[in-house]
């Protein structure tokens, strides 16, 4: 088989839908074999930008190149892309085999050929015993195998997938997350995914670029941007829960950084500052649950109000002057609800934003 | 809980509101088909019992002579071949007209619902504004311009007229079944490579088969039924069934045959009667389905 891998590249795009400007002066660049996830809460503009690559929206500037070709105004068929819907959106009047050859069909693909293809796709999605069956006869799961077998079948250079997930239960999403990722293992093709789902997000993503507003808030490794948010609503949508909060101001103090509030006074000087602030800088303090340990003989005390148990670990919330703390601990023994305890947050994986624009410092 | 639920089953059977509801129901069903019953036992009198004036009694001798002079031999004007003539006419005019102006509104509405061309939603309001205005506004005007294209009083020219009339509504019957149906078939079909035929023929159309069968029950009876248009534009050859039943009601020597006139009264309505019973529950279903999504 023979995949080849395409970069895609966005520049200056803007796409209005009737007098809404969804997307504006947007660019990305997606490494060829990349699999890239857009993710951002719904009305985002994710699906958006992944409908115009495909080229069923018009976009009114910018350009998008696929394959180093411009495609800003290619028919969708002659892209080289592949999509792959939430509603799966499989012909309902054609029984597997024909939902899967259809493209080939109108593209005049000689008989052996679609067969040589309908039968690996078929394979390797262990659609071989359903071939015969229409859409109406399958489960969830194997609609979207289908709806994944389209896709392969075509042979695309770039594979755009919808929240394709976001239709199944719990379990059979878990299931189809690994085959896709085993699948973009072994195609080797360029992946675009969209989704809301950080869980989603971080475990298929060799990047991942996180949207708001039509926006690109940041993009990088899920590792990168879940350690270092570029901003507050980076550091708050993923996560979960997300970033606790606290506001404060930096004080320079012998030669360090302190940061504080009337509650709390924390070094900072080994945080590595993009530049460093000025004096009294106004800030937000974020730090991941994971990073806040909890212990009856840490200074800053809280009250445990709520404790919620998830199986391998549980979340701990404190009232901690009003503010709600979030920690998640591993261990079995310790708070109660309605207990006072102890927090201590590791001051090396903090982070800090501007309170006003919510940029990291 | 569950030991009394059967007894209450049964009595609710035999409640006064229930018998009222039957009493209802079986006196309008005998008030509508009075009529019918009457037009019945007419056309099985000889003319002798017809005269004595009892409308409502059995036929004493039962005849279906009238029938055969409806079908083969009766008069309207100076043609005495019955109203025969005007069934053939009639299904001449009915099937092409059915055909076509179903493909024009599923056209329509296919591409109204997915390929949203410029200026689409005015378009539509206008065939819609088109649909209320009154037929004999567009009469004069329609015959100057069929006359003009040499389309008047002919076969094609009715046709043309039936397709016409025919558009807004089947238009509008396809595009909202169209707009039910998630868009992202349509999509996923562009990404395939479908242009726009091969996406009506081969994916649309298959999915299609409840609002067809509904758009023909419409248009069949709708067009069998039209007598206006037929009187107007079919011409004298291709006068259809109704304009052919009304003449032949109204051509009277001497007596008159009442027992004929019902008889190809009933013929006349056969068609459409037929449709209604052979596919009232289709009729149902595709009028919910357009309404309601999913």
């Amino acid at each position: 088989m023979s995949t080849v891998m395409s970069n895609v590249s966005i520049r200056d795009l803007e796409i209005q839908l009737g007098s809404h400007t969804i997307i504006e002066s947007l660019d990305l660049e997606v490494e060829p074999g990349e699999f890239l996830v857009l993710l951002g809460p719904s009305g985002c503009g994710k699906s958006t930008l992944l409908h115009s690559i495909a080229g069923l929206i018009d976009v009114s500037g910018g350009s998008i190149e696929i394959g180093g070709q411009d495609m800003t105004w290619a028919d969708p068929k002659d892209r080289g892309i592949a999509l792959v819907f939430q509603s799966y959106a499989l012909y309902p009047t054609m029984n597997v085999e024909r939902n899967l050859s259809f493209g080939l069909r109108i593209a005049g693909t000689p008989k052996a050929e679609i067969e040589r293809r309908v039968t690996r796709a078929a394979e390797m999605l262990q659609l071989g015993p359903l071939l015969k069956r229409r859409p109406a006869q399958l489960s969830g799961g194997q609609r979207q195998r289908v709806a994944i077998g389209r896709a392969i079948v075509r042979e695309a250079d770039v594979f755009l997938f919808d929240e394709p997930l976001s239709n199944l239960d719990a379990k059979l999403r878990t299931e189809l997350r690994r085959e896709l990722k085993q699948l973009h293992k072994r195609l080797g093709a360029t992946m675009i995914y969209v989704t809301h789902d950080q869980v989603e997000a971080m475990t298929l993503a060799t990047r991942m670029a996180v949207m708001r507003g039509g926006v690109i808030q940041q993009i990088g490794t899920p590792a990168q941007v879940y350690a270092h948010p570029d901003n507050l609503f980076v550091a708050t949508f993923l996560g979960s829960p997300g970033m606790n909060l606290l506001k404060g101001t930096l004080r320079r103090e012998g030669g360090g950084v302190r940061f504080r509030n009337e509650h709390v006074d924390l070094d900072v000087s080994a945080y590595p500052f993009l530049q460093s602030p000025p004096e009294n800088q106004p800030c937000v303090l974020g730090v991941r649950p994971e990073d806040v340990s909890i212990d009856p003989a840490f200074v800053h005390r809280g009250t445990v109000s709520l404790v919620e148990p998830m199986g391998n670990h549980r979340v701990i919330w404190l009232d901690y002057h009003g503010a709600q703390i979030a920690s998640i601990v591993q261990d079995t023994a310790t708070a109660a609800v309605d207990e006072i305890t102890g927090f201590s947050i590791d001051s090396k994986r903090i982070s800090l934003f501007d309170e006003t624009g919510g940029d990291r410092l | 809980m569950n030991a009394p639920r059967h007894p209450l089953k049964r009595r609710s059977r035999f409640t006064p509101a229930r018998l009222g509801v039957y009493a209802f129901l079986l006196t309008s069903a005998l008030f509508f088909l009075l009529p019918l019953y009457v037009m019945l036992v007419t056309s099985v009198k000889p003319m002798t019992e017809i005269r004595l004036g009892n409308i409502l009694s059995l036929p004493v001798h039962f005849t279906l002579d009238a029938w055969r002079v409806a079908w083969q031999s009766a008069c309207t004007g100076l043609d005495c071949q019955g109203i025969q003539v005007g069934f053939w006419n009639s299904v001449r005019i009915v099937v092409p007209s059915t055909v076509l102006s179903i493909l024009v509104g599923a056209v329509n509405g296919y591409a109204l619902s997915f390929w949203k061309p410029r200026g689409a939603t005015t378009l539509f309001a206008i065939l819609l504004v088109g649909a209320f205005i009154p037929v004999q506004v567009m009469v004069y005007p329609l015959v100057r311009v069929l006359a003009t294209v040499h389309l008047f009083s002919s076969l094609p020219g009715i046709v043309l007229i039936h397709t016409i009339f025919g558009m807004p509504v089947m238009t509008l019957l396809f595009r909202n079944y169209y707009a039910a149906l998630p868009h992202e078939l349509f999509q996923a079909a562009r990404v395939d490579g479908g242009g726009f035929w091969r996406i009506f023929l081969q994916l649309m159309v298959p999915m299609s088969t409840p609002i067809i069968v509904v758009a023909i029950i419409m248009q069949v009876t709708g067009i069998w039924n039209d007598f206006i248009l037929g009187l107007v534009f079919a011409g004298t050859r291709n006068l259809p069934m109704t304009v052919q039943l009304n003449n032949i009601i109204n051509t009277t020597t001497g007596e008159r045959l009442y027992n004929v006139n019902m008889a190809a009264t009933i013929l006349t309505s056969m068609v459409p009667l037929a449709i209604y019973f052979v596919s009232g529950r289709w009729f149902v279903r595709g009028i919910a389905s357009g309404a309601v999504k999913g």
